[in-house]
């Protein structure tokens, strides 16, 4: 598996610091899980964040800290490090990676479509934060993304399939960053069903008020 | 005498922390301590309202290195980025009402390293001296989006406006500061 497609630097930068919305940092995590390429680069942003750390330092004396931390550590003698959890039963190479199976509720052969005519199904997942709008997309082989319109960012990760946008291919693993400028029509290639990872702007943010109006009905 | 550089007291921190795990040493954790608390306590106070909350979590920081510290591996990078990252995760649980969702390697699905740890832990040894480096390098306008967004829990649209520039400025001077890093360490850049 190549991935082509990959996570833009200010993404990766703010999923490194924490400040990246809960939706945004599902498909970013979730193309992590896909791409050691990138992790090696999360690593690079990360250890700019160890030496960002270095360059702070309160002027506070520390020896009240160290004591109170002193008595802590005789509580906890012997709280050992816990063993890193095993991995779910359910899961298979070539499915769905964590983290975003857990959001999905299941892997690729047990999630629950819900249709959204013209062979094309969705799984919305919900998330805590409230900028994104988050799915699971299931595009008919050959068929465009449906009710494709957007005015921020719009995150595609592929995750079975694949789809065709611009003259590039975007296959397994792959990401699409597009933005509000960016005028697209990605079309799933003809072998098979693509599924696919869609983040967006949350929709009220950036639509006009005739669209917001209308929202309710289109459902979207 | 010669000066010690950033590269010797990372080597020197990663040799305190390996004393934690694997000897639970206290002396080795009191030095790490007394290096990293006014540092993780100053990051939290970035974001917490006053300094007693910011105190309780550079505690819960440094509780968390002491119980964790077996799992540090020295070749995967260095001690103050391992600590950043725990800092991190907590100020998150603290601050934001969401999750921040993270990549599991011992999911089946989950793509291994293609790389072998032999170069891992060469590149591992440097980094901390070469990243110091080309950060203290980098032009100011540069420097400041990286303290800005490590430091604020800011998004780059909120660091835009509020730096009065365009969102693409934000995301073009990122891939600047970012290439250069990247040249300074070695690394291969230019994914996208």
């Amino acid at each position: 598996m190549t991935i082509r497609h990959h996570i833009s630097d200010d993404l990766l930068v703010s999923y490194a610091a924490g400040s990246l919305a809960e939706g945004w940092s599902l498909a970013v995590a979730t193309h992590l899980a896909l791409c050691p390429a990138c992790r090696r680069q999360l690593s690079i942003a990360e250890g700019v964040g160890g030496q960002m750390l270095e360059t702070l330092a309160d002027d506070r004396a520390s020896d009240d800290s160290w004591a109170s931390m002193r008595n802590r550590l005789s509580e906890v003698q012997d709280s050992s490090v816990p063993a890193s959890k095993p991995a779910a039963s359910s899961a298979r190479s070539g499915g769905l990676p964590e983290p975003l199976r857990s959001y999905a509720g299941g892997d690729l052969d047990t999630l629950k479509w819900r249709s959204l005519g013209r062979g094309a199904y969705h799984i919305p997942i919900r998330t805590a934060d409230r900028e994104t709008k988050v799915r699971l997309l299931r595009i008919p082989a050959g068929q465009p993304v449906p009710e494709h319109s957007h005015g921020g960012r719009e995150l595609t990760l592929v995750l079975s399939g694949s789809f065709v946008d611009s003259q590039s291919v975007f296959a397994r693993g792959d990401i699409e960053d597009a933005d509000a400028s960016l005028t697209h029509q990605p079309i799933a290639t003809a072998e098979a069903d693509c599924i696919c990872l869609a983040v967006t702007d949350a929709p009220l943010k950036f639509r006009s008020w005739i669209v917001r109006a209308m929202q309710p009905m289109l459902g979207i | 005498m010669r000066r010690q550089t950033q590269g010797d007291k990372a080597r020197d921190m990663a040799q305190l922390l390996v004393a934690v795990g694997s000897a639970r040493d206290i002396e080795a954790f009191e030095e790490l301590f007394r290096h990293f608390a006014p540092r993780v306590r100053a990051y939290m106070a970035r974001l917490a309202s006053d300094s007693q909350l910011a105190e309780e979590l550079m505690q819960e920081t440094m509780i968390s290195v002491w119980n964790r510290a077996a799992s540090y591996d020295a070749s995967r990078g260095a001690v103050s980025t391992w600590i950043f990252t725990i800092a991190r995760n907590l100020r998150i649980d603290a601050f934001r009402r969401e999750n921040r969702p993270a990549f599991d390697p011992a999911d089946p699905a989950f793509a291994p390293d293609e790389v072998s740890p032999a170069d891992v832990e060469h590149d591992a040894r440097q980094l901390s001296e070469q990243l110091h480096r080309a950060i203290s390098a980098l032009p100011e306008e540069q420097a400041t989006l990286l303290r800005l967004s490590f430091f604020e829990d800011q998004s780059h649209s909120v660091i835009a406006s509020r730096l009065n520039i365009p969102l693409g400025t934000v995301k073009s001077r990122m891939r600047l500061a970012f290439d250069k890093l990247r040249a300074a360490i070695g690394a291969s850049g230019d994914l996208s």
